[in-house]
């Protein structure tokens, strides 16, 4: 299976292919479905047995008796707000009416429902949902409204180029009108069109404009909305999963005499993962957990302390190191300059702590395996459970859920609390479990965004040029040591040095290179994956360079953005947007950081206020982004306002830290993403672009910690190299 | 027996008195609008309000709401309540949604005690409410929409 998909480094060929292949592969069919109406895809009949990957789009579009219109969703919707987006991409393309909108998740089925970036696979991540549904769904939606069209004129027994669809209404120049409903056998007859006409940009009614309301606003203000917490089945128990100490702890022995005497505590036993309990309700599993007693192997642990991994790492950083990037000859170059300048940075584990902590729904028998949970990656969880069930794939169910947050961490590559779940139910056999962790469990359970040391050196010359950086990286990878470690191409994972690799300026000597950490806790993938702490290193050590040569660092970087366009109009955007450089009084200052991620182009400015005790505040953010054509644009500015304020928290006070190889953190009285107390203004400015959309989930996050970092720089005799702040510079 | 008001309706609970009172609700009752988040109280997924107080429900043991009134999300009423909710739809404050009954029912309470609070009032009755979306930008502009909303009733 491959994973590379979720990182950002070794995506952009392979999506402008996989549009391409598109167009070629496009294959519309309708199919009736008795008593409910039809279903409009891009793919084969779902009952047809002859259906194939070569063809398989998936089926899309239902269209109901009752004249709803129900778009399959096949991608988990985790709060960025996919289930509307692609709602109204087909809304657009049929004409539809936005209250006739429905949507659901789609199964999970590879064969029709796969990520086209990702190839063969269904799954949610690395900001594609949009990006990869965006033609395929237009395709979907226009071929619905030509087999509209089509039906009408059959029914009414008129020209075809007579008739028009606005907001669900079909009607002829005659004066008949009709609802899709009526028609919905005749179109389900008609030959769809293999290559629908779509509509021109400036044909849009609906996408790039703010009459999109997010179709999940409702239940989700009134506490309708289910997630995986609120899934009840007749006769399910609660679990819980008591994990190692450590990571790479094992169970020793159980003493569960006291808690099985717990009223409603159903079965203690040990697994490979930890030692389940089950019971009446989660209120009574954690009530056995205070009364379990576990001894633990440990032997094969992970047992350093944050403080040796730090030492371990910068010694690392000594090593010679495979480059991943390596124009000129930078190793030279920084030995000859007559002015060097130096920067090591050290950025802690952090934890994705969503608010839903991790949970899945499972009920087992020799016959089938369900699952109910939210997840980015269901073909991982489909692999897991078939192994650990000896059940075959085609008897794994996986019914997707709203997902209560999930940043990355709904996309495992052990499935690990999907894991719990199958563990815990295949030993009671037809009863639904209900797996839940807690806060403690979630905060504990690793998967972190790796720590990672940087080591920064540049060489300016007396014109008030950078002729020479080397930036060395020293983190964990993300595949190495999982399933999918064939799937590194380089020397070390991408993961690693992405966005570092990639920087934008001219610079005639330019290396990246790093090493891979070993080391016991496993990482994941966190918003914006290794831009998260790249385009802290690579922007803060820019502005340093600045400083050094005494240049304004936009007009720096305006000049070293030679032939890329859309980095310089959104810096250029944002200087405009934010009155960069006016005259600021001493205790206020401003900040910028410019970083691509996922193909799209963020520029942030940063404006603080230092306090009289030293505390500071970051009193408003100027963004600008290009994500090409907004599909929603009131989406695309609360995806970048979520991944400011995620990313402030992080760098201000978040951290993962370990003591003897246990995760020090516990609950949010110890680990503190930001509050809204410390929630700046934002103002969000979309590029104006006609180009293919790309992603915003993760894009808006990676700027705002240099940006503020280079505006605090302002106050210290120093830039700031170690994170988090904390609340004083 | 533990009797109480749950969205108006009088609930008689014979369990265990130190059960949190968000997990009766949730198990027994089948109300599920309202979260957990943390088992703490410190992140607000859970509140709830016992006459009229947001409480986090995840750490109050129901032998408190004794007698009392409790409202869930799914219990709401009041005009507050419902220019909150409506303000909350009109700016599309939500993402995951998941801590977002929480944050109404934070809300709702402040506009009902403070009919127009200022940003400060805002920050200070939401800090409890974490978001880990940080929807808080649009929290902010909802309240105070709410609250213009409330006052051009009157």
């Amino acid at each position: 299976m491959n994973f590379s998909f979720l990182y950002d480094a070794v995506k952009d060929d392979k999506q402008n292919k996989q549009n391409n292949l598109l167009d070629r592969r496009t294959f519309v069919k309708v199919s009736t479905i008795a008593g409910v109406g039809m279903t409009v895809g891009v793919m084969p009949r779902i009952t047809d047995a002859s259906a194939s990957l070569e063809h398989g789009f998936g089926h899309f579009i239902r269209v109901a008796n009752d004249n709803t219109v129900t778009v399959i969703i096949k991608h988990l919707d985790k709060g960025q707000g996919v289930t509307t987006g692609l709602t109204a991409i087909v809304a657009e393309e049929l004409d539809a009416d936005w209250q006739q909108m429905r949507w659901e998740f789609a199964p999970h089925d590879p064969t029709r429902y796969n990520n086209l970036h990702w190839g063969p696979y269904q799954g949610t991540g690395g900001s594609s949902s949009i990006a990869n549904s965006w033609m395929q769904l237009r395709q979907a939606g226009a071929a619905a409204k030509y087999l509209f069209i089509q039906a009408a004129a059959q029914k009414w027994n008129v020209d075809a180029s007579e008739i028009t669809i606005n907001k669900g209404l079909v009607s002829h120049a005659s004066g008949k009108t009709g609802n899709f409903s009526e028609f919905i056998e005749l179109a389900a007859a008609i030959a769809p069109p293999q290559e629908p006409t779509l509509k021109k940009p400036s044909q849009f009614r609906l996408l790039g404009t703010d009459q999109i309301p997010r179709i999940d606003s409702p239940e989700k203000t009134t506490g309708a909305a289910n997630y995986t917490l609120d899934v009840d089945l007749p006769g399910i128990k609660s679990a819980v999963m008591v994990h190692p100490p450590v990571f790479g702890g094992k169970v020793k022995s159980v003493d569960a005499k006291a808690a099985m005497r717990i009223d409603g505590v159903r079965k203690i036993f040990s697994t490979a993962r930890g030692v389940a309990i089950v019971a009446d309700s989660y209120w009574l599993a954690n009530q056995a957990r205070s009364a379990l007693k576990v001894r633990w192997d440990n032997s094969k642990a992970e047992t350093r302390s944050s403080e040796k991994l730090w030492q371990d790492f910068k010694s690392l950083a000594k090593k010679d190191a495979p480059a991943l990037r390596d124009d000129g000859n930078a190793e030279a170059t920084l030995k000859l300059a007559s002015q060097t300048v130096e920067l090591d940075f050290e950025f802690p584990y952090l934890a994705h702590a969503s608010m839903e902590p991790l949970n899945c729904v499972a009920k087992v028998n020799d016959k089938r395996c369900d699952i109910w949970t939210a997840s980015q990656t269901p073909g991982i969880d489909e692999a897991v459970a078939s192994k650990l069930t000896g059940l075959a794939a085609e008897n794994i169910f996986i019914h997707t859920q709203l997902a209560g947050g999930s940043f990355g961490r709904r996309a495992v590559p052990d499935a690990d609390f999907v894991s719990d779940a199958i563990l815990i139910a295949k030993e009671l056999p037809n009863i639904p479990i209900k797996l839940q962790w807690s806060r403690e469990d979630d905060m504990k359970g690793g998967r972190y965004r790796p720590m990672s040391y940087h080591k920064m050196k540049a060489a300016i010359n007396s014109n008030g040029d950078i002729i020479a950086w080397h930036h060395r990286i020293v983190s964990q990878s993300l595949l190495r040591g999982t399933p999918f470690e064939g799937l590194i191409k380089g020397p070390i994972d991408a993961a690693i040095t992405e966005g570092a690799a990639s920087l934008p300026y001219t610079i005639p000597n330019f290396r990246v290179d790093g090493h891979e950490a070993q080391v016991g806790v496993p990482v994941l993938w966190w918003r914006s994956v290794g831009h998260t702490h790249n385009a802290y290193a690579t922007e803060v050590f820019f502005d340093e360079l600045a400083h050094k040569l005494d240049k304004d660092p936009i007009e720096l970087r305006l000049r070293l953005l030679k032939g890329q366009n859309r980095y310089s109009n959104v810096l250029k955007l944002a200087k405009e947007k934010s009155n960069w450089g006016s005259t600021l009084p001493d205790n206020k200052a401003q900040g910028v950081a410019l970083h691509k991620s996922f193909n799209t182009y963020v520029a942030q400015v940063a404006d603080v206020t230092l306090n009289a005790d030293k505390s500071f505040t970051v009193d408003k953010v100027t963004c600008t982004v290009d994500c090409g054509f907004a599909v929603t644009p009131d989406i695309v500015k609360a995806q970048m306002e979520g991944g400011i304020a995620q990313g402030l928290g992080a760098i201000l006070n978040e951290k993962i830290t370990l003591k003897d190889g246990k995760v020090e953190q516990n609950n949010f009285y110890d680990y503190f993403p930001l509050r809204i107390n410390q929630m700046p203004d934002i103002e969000v400015h979309i590029v104006n672009s006609d180009e293919a959309p790309t992603g915003v989930g993760e894009p808006g996050l990676p700027p705002i910690g240099p940006a503020v970092a280079n505006a605090l720089r302002k106050f210290r005799n120093k830039p700031i190299d170690e994170l988090p702040i904390g609340n004083k510079v | 027996m533990i009797s109480f008001t749950l969205n108006g309706k009088k609930v008689d609970f014979k369990g265990d008195p130190n059960m949190p009172l968000l997990w009766y609700v949730r198990d027994e009752q089948k109300l599920t609008g309202s979260k957990f988040g943390c088992g703490v109280a410190m992140c607000g997924a859970c509140t709830m309000h016992l006459n009229g107080t947001p409480i986090r429900a995840c750490s109050t043991p129901i032998s408190v709401v004794k007698d009392g009134q409790v409202t869930t999300i799914e219990g709401l009423q009041s005009k507050a309540a419902a220019a909150v909710q409506k303000a909350w739809q009109k700016l599309d404050v939500v993402q995951c949604g998941y801590c977002q009954s929480g944050q109404i029912m934070s809300a709702t309470a402040l506009l009902e005690q403070n009919p127009k609070p200022n940003d400060q009032e805002i920050n200070q009755a939401m800090q409890g409410n974490l978001c880990r979306c940080a929807t808080y930008h649009r929290v902010r502009q909802a309240i105070h929409s709410a609250a213009t909303h409330l006052a051009k009733e009157v």
